[in-house]
C-alpha cells in the first residue's frame, strides 16, 4: 500500500500574523481611566421655602470673579492658601452642634468668631458666568482636599490608619458624623 | 586546545517555538483592554483641568458622558455635546431620560453624569448644565479631570 503522508501546515508564519494583529490593537488601545471631583447636586427646593438660617460665622465665603480672583472672606488669596484656610474654618470647633455636644475632636483655635462646629461649618462658593472653568474646579479642588485632610488625620490618629483604608462602615461615620462635607454651590451671578 | 575548540562548537539556538504563544497572549491582552471610541467628537477635544483629590469611575455603563468645548469653527462660546451631536442646554432632559430608559430600576439611583469640560469653558454654561441636570434629579455629576496639581491650572 502505498500511502502518502499528509504534508504538515508550515506553522512559522503564525508568529507574524500575530504580531501583525497584535499592533493592530496596540495602536487602537486608549487606556485612559476616567476620574474627577465627585459632587451630589442638591435637590430641586420649592421657591416657597424659606431659605434656611445660617449663622454669618458658620459660613465660609469663597467668592471667584470674572477675572478669575479669588476672595475668601471678602479678602484676596492666592489659590495655594484656600486649604488651609479652609481647615481652620472647620477644624475650628468654637462652639457646639445641633445637638449641643462640643467638637472634642477638633483641633482648631475655639475662636469664637470662627465656626461652631463642623457639622454646623458651610463653604459657599459662588462664582461668576465668566469665571474660567478651570478655576473654579482647581478651587473645588482645595476644599476637597481640606477635608479629606481632616479626615485623613482624624482617621490616622483614632485608628492608625488613613481614611481610604478604613472600613466602609468607619468611613460612612466619618463622612456623616465627624467631617461632613458641605459645599454650596451658588448659582452664578450674571455680570 | 580541545577544550577552546569544544567551545566553538557548542551554543544551541534558542528556540523560538513558543513565540507565537506569547504573543498571542500580549494579544489577547490588548483585545480585552481595548474600548473602541464609541462618540466621535463634534467640538474641540476638551483640554480637562487637573486636579488630585479625584474618584475613580467605577462601572462605566452607569454613566453617561456630557462634552463641553470650544466648537471646531473656532468660534469663543461654549458648545455642548451629548452623544454625537452638538445641542442645546434644553437637550439635557431629554438626554438624562433616554439614558435612564436603557437601565434598569435598581440601576438608576446610581447613575452619575460626567462633565467633561476644557479648563476654558466658562462656569455659566457648566451652571445651566446642572440646573437642568437638577430639574431631571440627575443629582450625581463627576467633573472630569486630569492627574496633577490644582495649582497648575492657574498658570497662563
Amino acid at each position: 500500500m502505498a500511502r502518502r503522508e499528509n504534508p504538515e501546515i508550515n506553522a512559522g508564519s503564525m508568529a507574524d500574523i500575530a504580531f501583525l494583529l497584535l499592533i493592530f490593537f496596540l495602536v487602537t488601545t486608549t487606556m485612559d481611566v476616567d476620574q474627577g471631583i465627585s459632587r451630589k447636586l442638591p435637590e430641586k427646593q420649592d421657591p416657597n421655602a424659606p431659605p434656611p438660617n445660617i449663622k454669618e460665622k458658620n459660613i465660609f465665603d469663597v467668592l471667584v470673579n470674572r477675572n478669575n480672583e479669588i476672595l475668601v472672606q471678602n479678602e484676596y488669596v492666592e489659590i495655594g492658601d484656600i486649604r488651609q484656610m479652609a481647615k481652620d474654618f472647620i477644624d475650628n470647633g468654637g462652639g457646639v452642634d445641633a445637638e449641643g455636644n462640643p467638637c472634642d475632636w477638633c483641633n482648631g483655635a475655639r475662636d469664637p468668631e470662627s465656626s461652631d462646629h463642623p457639622k454646623k461649618a458651610v463653604i459657599s462658593i459662588e462664582s461668576n458666568r465668566g469665571t474660567n472653568y478651570a478655576t473654579f474646579i482647581s478651587v473645588q479642588n482645595e476644599l476637597v482636599a481640606a477635608y479629606n485632610e481632616l479626615r485623613d488625620a482624624y482617621s490616622l490618629k483614632n485608628y492608625g490608619v488613613k481614611f481610604d483604608e478604613l472600613s466602609l462602615e468607619k468611613q460612612k461615620k466619618i463622612k456623616e458624623d465627624i467631617y461632613p462635607q458641605i459645599i454650596s454651590e451658588r448659582p452664578p451671578v450674571k455680570n | 586546545m580541545s577544550k577552546f575548540k569544544k567551545k566553538k562548537k557548542g551554543m544551541p539556538g534558542i528556540s523560538t517555538a513558543s513565540l507565537p504563544d506569547i504573543v498571542f497572549m500580549l494579544l489577547f491582552f490588548f483585545m480585552v483592554t481595548t474600548v473602541m471610541r464609541e462618540t466621535d467628537l463634534k467640538i474641540k477635544k476638551p483640554v480637562l483641568p487637573k486636579a488630585d483629590q479625584v474618584k475613580k469611575l467605577e462601572r462605566k455603563s452607569l454613566v453617561s458622558y456630557i462634552y463641553v468645548g470650544k466648537g471646531k469653527d473656532g468660534s469663543m462660546d461654549d458648545k455642548i455635546q451629548l452623544n454625537d451631536k452638538i445641542s442645546s442646554v434644553k437637550a439635557i432632559q431629554s438626554f438624562i431620560l433616554a439614558e435612564r430608559a436603557t437601565h434598569s430600576e435598581i440601576e438608576i439611583p446610581f447613575l452619575t453624569t460626567s462633565i467633561k469640560a476644557d479648563k476654558d469653558a466658562f462656569v455659566g454654561t457648566i451652571s445651566d448644565i446642572k440646573e437642568e441636570l437638577r430639574e431631571v434629579n440627575a443629582l450625581k455629576i463627576n467633573y472630569s479631570t486630569l492627574p496633577g496639581s490644582a495649582l497648575e491650572n492657574m498658570k497662563k
